[in-house]
């Protein structure tokens, strides 16, 4: 067997993404894929622990990272197509495990080899054009966490400012939240409701045919308003957006 | 202390939603305030601002970590002055000192210029029942006390009123023909404070810093009156939190470049006083007796909690309610205490109990602008989980929220995740039980307890015919192997 020297990823597809949102995982590696990077994904993986860490319950929290823990111990790399499970893993693993040495050293090499996706192509891959093309005005929301806990800024427009035939519009107040949180949205639903009217209200006024984010939870929050007040604009994962290509688009995004 | 009404977060926000005044006056906050502190910042260059919130804040670590020594520090450089220090537990003994003050100096007429820390202590209600007549003399704070009502920002204690609803106010409660003009109606506050501050026998301000090094008092405002509640009455007390301590006036420059932009995007506020000790025998004017309240009331235990330590850098310049999306929906009232906000919802439950503020910390998306926005880069969003881990940990049911129910549904989530198989049963099962409620790829209703909340006013997704897991497994794992 040759030494392969090429990039390893190991892709943690998010639960959301496994359960709802499939397509954006066969994106993330194909963009992966196409740009030499060897991909592979741990069957054994379901979700970060996020949901009830944040509901407060740490305990439980513990118990669905220690499973990640063991998933990704030997990967290279880990990419996820989401800024807030990425800071889960990053920020919040080694604040779990600040009472277990062994665990937290894991935590802590995890922590070193997670990226979200678009921080992987363009801080680790060092690629910002990767030959995608895409139609129509664009708009990015930036989500919260990955703004915020991992400072990814620029990467998600660098990236879009290369895809060919795709007009970028600037969102308004892009920068603030659309009001999801998690357990926030159903425990706060009136709370919730406005943020996102809010949040809406500027994709409208952005004139993009699609929005685009990084974190399917905040685009499943946003699309969840889309389709209930019948608006014609799209909602893409970023990946399925790259993962259009020139000449020959691809299969359907959505 | 002041109510405590933080349980009734839900409600009390429900209802806040609703109100269009509420709305309009809260549209100010995010424009006007925060507006104004992002153009302070770029006209200092953002770089400069990260070195002084970094500068502020080792301020700060430090003093907290060696709070007992300045404390001593400032307590001797107070009596040096002439001064007298008064250490306060809780609010009730807070409000004994100063009664007690008032009662045998005889004090028949207080002037208080804004002090949030009297807020907490309900010291206003305190002093009245014993026939002092008090004013406040900060003119947000005056019209809230003529309505009967508490702040609901920290700088703008009136931020929910309208200007017509003042001008109501002022004609109801002072005799003047209704105003609409904001001059108009500063002016008629300003005669009639005049003369209270002419009868005032005390003079009531918080302190915006201590200065250990020279027991000294300071005081930020626009509107001149903490400096006439300071230097005219026979009398001044300084009641504020044993937070609010510095070590130097070297210490105090960064906090005075950073406290004004934060709060209201100007470079300096027009009033910068600096109180040290009664009138001096050379001195022209200022009180006779100088007095220092200084209050814990359940700040030792944001001090003995490494995780909560740093709720204690804060400055109240409010910058984390401008930039909180809740609190620009919900407005300061909806919190149910003194002091509203992301970072109320830190100190409120630590400071009146967390079994009576349950709601607080889950009153937040995590979004973490607050955290962007504060000059002391206090870590509000990391703090609100921490609370929220002590709360569904606590072994005090009384304490505990989520609740039992929602505690279920955590560990039930668990089960399901705790292998890609359960898993997988589980998306087969929800796929079968989505049939009657899905219409093209969509739910419209969820007839569940929690999940109804969300198809209020969203569609939700329906589970598709494939998981990631089996679409790697079929089509896509081979490339991998192929590759590898």
């Amino acid at each position: 067997m040759g030494q392969d020297c090429r990039t390893k990823a190991s892709l943690f597809v998010t639960c959301i993404v496994d359960q709802l949102y499939p397509q954006v995982g066969v994106s993330v590696v194909r963009v992966l894929r196409r740009l030499g990077v060897s991909v592979d994904f741990p069957m054994d993986q379901t979700c970060c622990g996020q949901p009830v860490f944040n509901a407060g319950f740490t305990r439980q929290g513990r118990q669905l990272a220690e499973r990640v823990l063991r998933s990704f111990r030997h990967s290279q790399y880990v990419v996820v197509p989401s800024g807030s499970c990425t800071a889960m893993m990053r920020v919040f693993y080694p604040e779990l495990f600040k009472d277990d040495p062994g665990l937290q050293r894991q935590a802590k090499e995890l922590s070193a080899k997670v990226y979200e996706f678009t921080e992987f192509l363009v801080k680790v891959l060092g690629v910002e054009d990767i030959g995608a093309s895409y139609h129509g005005a664009v708009t990015y929301h930036s989500s919260c966490h990955l703004l915020r806990e991992l400072e990814v800024r620029d990467e998600p427009r660098r990236l879009l400012g290369k895809v060919r035939g795709l007009q970028l519009k600037e969102l308004p107040q892009v920068e603030s939240c659309c009001g999801f949180g998690g357990t926030f949205s159903v425990k706060y639903p009136h709370i919730s409701e406005g943020m996102l009217a809010d949040k809406l209200a500027n994709v409208v006024a952005s004139g993009a045919e699609t929005l685009v984010a990084c974190d399917m939870s905040c685009l499943m929050h946003i699309e969840g308003a889309i389709s209930r007040q019948g608006l014609d604009i799209k909602v893409r994962h970023l990946a399925q957006v790259l993962d259009n290509q020139i000449p020959s688009p691809s299969t359907k995004a959505h | 202390m002041a109510e405590v009404k933080t349980h009734n977060f839900s409600a009390a926000s429900k209802s806040s939603i609703l109100d269009p005044q509420l709305r309009r006056a809260l549209q100010r906050v995010g424009t006007g305030f925060d507006g104004a502190r992002r153009e302070a910042i770029q006209e200092v260059t953002p770089q400069v601002w990260e070195a002084w919130r970094e500068q502020a804040r080792q301020i700060k670590i430090h003093t907290l970590d060696n709070l007992d020594y300045y404390l001593e520090m400032l307590h001797e450089n107070v009596v040096k002055a002439g001064g007298e220090v008064h250490f306060a537990r809780d609010a009730a003994q807070a409000n004994a000192i100063v009664a007690d003050i008032a009662r045998t100096r005889k004090v028949r007429v207080a002037t208080k210029s804004k002090s949030m820390v009297s807020e907490e202590l309900d010291l206003n209600r305190v002093l009245e029942t014993m026939g002092v007549n008090v004013y406040e003399t900060d003119l947000g704070e005056y019209i809230i006390q003529l309505a009967d009502e508490t702040p609901s920002h920290l700088v703008a204690p009136a931020l929910h009123k309208t200007k017509e609803e003042v001008g109501r106010l002022f004609s109801q409660k002072l005799g003047v023909p209704f105003l609409d003009d904001i001059e108009a109606m500063a002016r008629v506050a300003r005669e009639t404070l005049r003369q209270k501050f002419l009868q005032a026998d005390l003079g009531i301000s918080g302190a915006n810093f201590l200065i250990a090094e020279t027991g000294t008092l300071v005081i930020i405002t626009n509107e001149g009156n903490g400096r006439l509640c300071t230097s005219a009455p026979r009398i001044h007390i300084g009641i504020t939190g044993m937070e609010k301590i510095i070590p130097s006036l070297r210490d105090l420059a960064v906090f005075l470049r950073l406290l004004p932009r934060s709060a209201t995007g100007q470079r300096l506020s027009s009033y910068v006083s600096m109180v040290t000790g009664p009138r001096r025998q050379e001195d022209e004017d200022g009180p006779e007796e100088f007095h220092l309240v200084i209050v814990d009331n359940g700040r030792s235990r944001l001090l003995g909690d490494p995780a909560l330590r740093e709720a204690l850098y804060c400055i109240r310049c409010g910058a984390c309610l401008n930039v909180c999306p809740v609190y620009q929906k919900v407005g300061g009232h909806a919190y149910g205490w003194v002091y509203p906000g992301p970072i109320g919802s830190i100190v409120s439950p630590v400071l009146v109990g967390l079994n009576r503020a349950k709601d607080l910390p889950h009153a937040s998306t995590l979004c973490g602008a607050c955290r962007e926005a504060c000059p002391l880069k206090i870590n509000i969003p990391h703090m609100l989980l921490h609370l929220r881990h002590k709360l569904a940990e606590s072994p005090n049911p009384d304490e505990q929220s989520p609740t039992g129910a929602q505690g279920l549904l955590a560990r039930g989530y668990v089960r399901v995740m705790s292998s890609p198989n359960t898993l997988a049963i589980a998306h087969k099962v929800g796929r079968i039980l989505q049939k009657p409620i899905a219409k093209k790829g969509r739910i419209k209703k969820m007839p569940l307890p929690l999940l109804s909340q969300w198809t209020r006013a969203r569609d939700l997704p329906t589970l598709p015919p494939k998981t990631f897991h089996q679409i790697w497994k079929r089509e896509l794992s081979r490339e991998s192997e192929d590759g590898a």
